[in-house]
């Protein structure tokens, strides 16, 4: 019975216990819900809920682990001599899939029977020609071992999903049958199905926890692994960037670190101004009409795909700058790709996110502390710089460092307006590249994933992670210390 | 009802301060102040009593312009200080601020330390020459709000961090710092327990040695206790103005009488 159908029989029975649950609650009730310790419904989803939950879970947790079982048994079975690592292993593996994956594909076509697809050898029919005819293309003859891994393997995935079955629906009948015994009067269903609800949510905050643990744990995994194949010292403190996949690569993080942190800066040195000022200006100037305008127009900014402010600098921002800097005015700039080309774009990509949070923190200052400077004869700039601004300035400064982990992890802007030259220099209209955009030049190339080449992308990647998530909780820690401050 | 104050025997007549001739205030097209006529003398406390929306504290604010930061707030007629229009276009709002200083209903130091909140409106006006006269700017206007003993030792801790009843009489020698020469107070003693309310009635009656005091309250025990001249509102209408101790004892109109003896309110 394929899984399909089975959750369906599975929702039937939860949907049919849900009916019956609640009609029994009603019936021990004497037809009248007023005796009942909860409302009827609850008696319902009770049932309905000690059908589903176990019946599910089993059912999820068995459709994950019966493939890596079936998989480890069947490929015991292959002989040792057969192949030489595991990857070739793997490609056994999947052969033996294919040719089972072909045999049921034959008999669900009706070209072969059951007992005939069981009995088949490899001395008697060429079954890469007989799977040919039904749609299944192999790359070379099947060998006496891989068949019979194949014989195997369905052998083994028909009695799994058998004993899925009757387990699954043994489960959702048992589950029905104790929850409608136990329906009574008296029973607190609503208690227990608020329990389950609760449990529930603990389930979903624990899948976006654990996936964060797993991200985490990949890369400090992979980082080690690095730095097993390379010295650690060279890595933080190298000054060459210079991967070569043939082997003897210099990887020092420096030039990318510092690539990173030149953009970062002209990015902020655009956005804080701007984006404050434009805060100010909405907050506290612009009538309801104009700010009901700006402020989503703001922050239509921050809806832009990242990879359009990339285009926006290869093709508008870089030849712009090139016009003014290029070796046709000053000479300043060789190409269109450098650091003020991403910086200046990556900043006005930033400027929602400094306005828009800045401009909540400032309407959070209460008025009572404008109208108390106000009120001593202090003009309306003096009040937003004296006391506004200061009052605001913690959280402003939380704005900001969460704008500077944007722009620190920012990659696609680098790739099309900075350019792939890991370089050590100070001058603004040089081409340099970031962590980020050489993270990704390292994974996306055909490099063995077991090089000090490929793995190089894990130990950037665990370094940036502990530099934003420092940011990110030093930000948290002064939005917070400011909250504190009036009450 | 009236418990007489000592200050009541030293009531003299003063020149006028502020006039307010045929005043009217509009929120949007809400009539909140109808044709109000009012004369406030100089070196006197005058009280505004009143039920709660009767415009007691709208009129406050129109005293020294602050409703112009409400933007449907609308004020027609004249209102003179030493004879001069406040609402002539000729007025700068900031300055006349600085004349007429405000304190509110609920304490509002600046996130500062508790000298710089005093320093705030002179080194904004320029009132010092050098540090050690805004040293003794600071100092004058802290013992003029009798909290100088309080926190002489700690100037430079944060103003936010002393007591409901020392914030506001930091919050009123902040306003005595700038030297106005009215006060405004919003019910100054709302946010305050017994003896805060005390220290700062004491200090209101000090103050008008030097100041013209008007205080909204809706306490008229302390109407009684601090003012020389009341005046009671009422729907947006001034109904009754006069000596505090006629106000309170003898009342000319029955709506007084009514809200003094606590029928109507």
């Amino acid at each position: 019975m394929p899984a399909l159908w089975l959750l369906c029989i599975v929702l039937a029975i939860a949907v049919i216990g849900f009916f019956l649950g609640r009609a029994r609650a009603m019936a021990s009730a004497q037809g009248d819900a007023r005796h009942l310790h909860s409302l009827p419904g609850y008696y319902g989803y009770n049932t309905a809920l000690t059908v589903l939950v176990p019946a599910l879970g089993v059912m999820i947790a068995w459709l994950i682990l019966q493939p890596m079982l079936i998989q480890n048994a069947v490929s015991d079975a292959i002989p040792g001599t057969a192949y030489a690592d595991t990857g070739a292993l793997n490609l056994i593996m999947s052969d033996v899939r294919r040719v089972a994956d072909g045999l049921d594909l034959a008999i669900a076509q009706g070209a072969m029977t059951p007992d005939a697809a069981t009995a088949l050898s490899t001395e008697t029919t060429n079954i890469r020609e007989t799977l040919a005819q039904v749609g299944v293309a192999l790359g070379s003859d099947v060998e006496p071992y891989v068949l019979s891994a194949a014989q195997d393997y369905r052998r083994l995935n028909g009695i799994g999903h058998l004993a899925m079955t009757v387990i699954v629906l043994a489960l959702a009948i048992g589950g029905f049958a104790f929850a409608y015994l136990r329906t009574n009067k008296d029973f607190r269903a609503r208690n227990v199905v608020e329990k389950g609800v609760l449990a529930m949510l603990i389930f979903a905050a624990s899948i976006a926890i654990m996936t964060t643990i797993g991200i985490v744990l990949s890369l400090v995994f992979n980082t080690v692994e690095f730095f097993k194949l390379y010295p650690w010292t060279e890595f933080f403190f190298g000054l060459t960037w210079a991967p070569s996949f043939g082997g003897g690569s210099e990887l020092g993080i420096i030039p990318l670190f510092w690539g990173t942190f030149y953009i970062s800066i002209i990015a902020l040195a655009v956005a804080v101004p701007v984006g404050l000022f434009a805060a100010i200006y909405l907050s506290e100037y612009a009538t309801p009409a104009v700010r009901a305008f700006a402020k989503p127009m703001l922050e239509v900014l921050a809806g832009i795909p990242t990879i359009v402010y990339g285009l926006f600098a290869l093709l508008t921002v870089g030849p712009a700058l090139v016009t003014v800097f290029g070796p046709d005015a000053t000479g300043w700039m060789g190409g269109s790709r450098a650091v003020i080309t991403a910086g200046l774009v990556m900043g006005i990509m930033l400027i929602p996110f400094v306005s828009s949070l800045s401009d909540d923190i400032i309407n959070s200052v209460p008025q009572a502390m404008r109208d108390g400077s106000l009120g001593l004869g202090a003009t309306k700039s003096e009040t937003i710089k004296q006391v506004v601004m200061p009052a605001a300035l913690p959280g402003i400064v939380g704005a900001i460092l969460l704008a500077a982990s944007r722009a620190i992890g920012e990659t696609m802007i680098v790739v099309l307006g900075a350019g792939a030259a890991a370089r050590l220099s100070m001058n603004p209209f040089e081409a340099m590249t970031t962590v980020t955009a050489k993270i990704v030049s390292q994974l996306t190339g055909d490099a063995d994933f077991a090089s000090p080449e490929a793995l190089v992308a894990f130990a950037l990647g665990m370094t940036l992670f502990v530099i934003t998530l420092g940011l990110n909780v030093f930000a948290l820690w002064i939005v917070r210390k400011y909250r504190e401050q009036y009450e | 009802m009236y418990d007489a104050p000592a200050s009541e025997q030293k009531v003299t007549q003063n020149e006028t301060k502020i006039a307010a001739r045929n005043v009217q205030v509009f929120y949007g097209s809400t009539h909140a102040i109808k044709d109000v006529n009012v004369e406030i003398e100089d070196k006197t406390v005058t009280a505004f009593i009143g039920p709660s929306g009767c415009g007691k504290s709208t009129f406050l604010r129109c005293l020294n312009r602050m409703n112009d930061t409400i933007d449907i707030c609308r004020v027609e007629g004249d209102i003179l200080l030493d004879g001069e229009d406040i609402y002539d276009a000729r007025v700068d709002p900031v300055q006349l601020r600085a004349k007429v200083g405000m304190v509110f209903q609920k304490p509002n130091p600046f996130p500062k330390s508790i000298y710089d909140n005093i320093a705030y409106g002179p080194r904004i006006h320029g009132l010092a020459k050098n540090k050690a006269d805004l040293d003794d700017i600071v100092e004058k206007s802290l013992r003029r709000g009798a909290i100088w003993d309080e926190v002489k030792d700690r100037l430079h801790a944060p103003g936010t961090g002393l007591s409901g009843g020392q914030q506001q009489r930091l919050c009123i020698a902040r306003a005595v710092a700038t030297e106005p020469e009215v006060l405004l107070m919003d019910e100054p003693c709302s946010a305050l327990d017994p003896i805060a309310t005390g220290q700062v009635e004491e200090l209101i009656d000090e103050l008008r040695e030097n100041y013209s005091v008007v205080i909204v309250t809706h306490s008229m025990q302390q109407a009684a206790r601090v003012s020389q001249k009341t005046a009671f509102f009422h729907l947006g209408n001034l109904v009754e103005y006069g000596e505090t101790g006629q106000i309170f004892t003898n009342p000319v109109d029955p709506r007084t009488e009514s809200y003094i003896t606590g029928r109507i309110g």
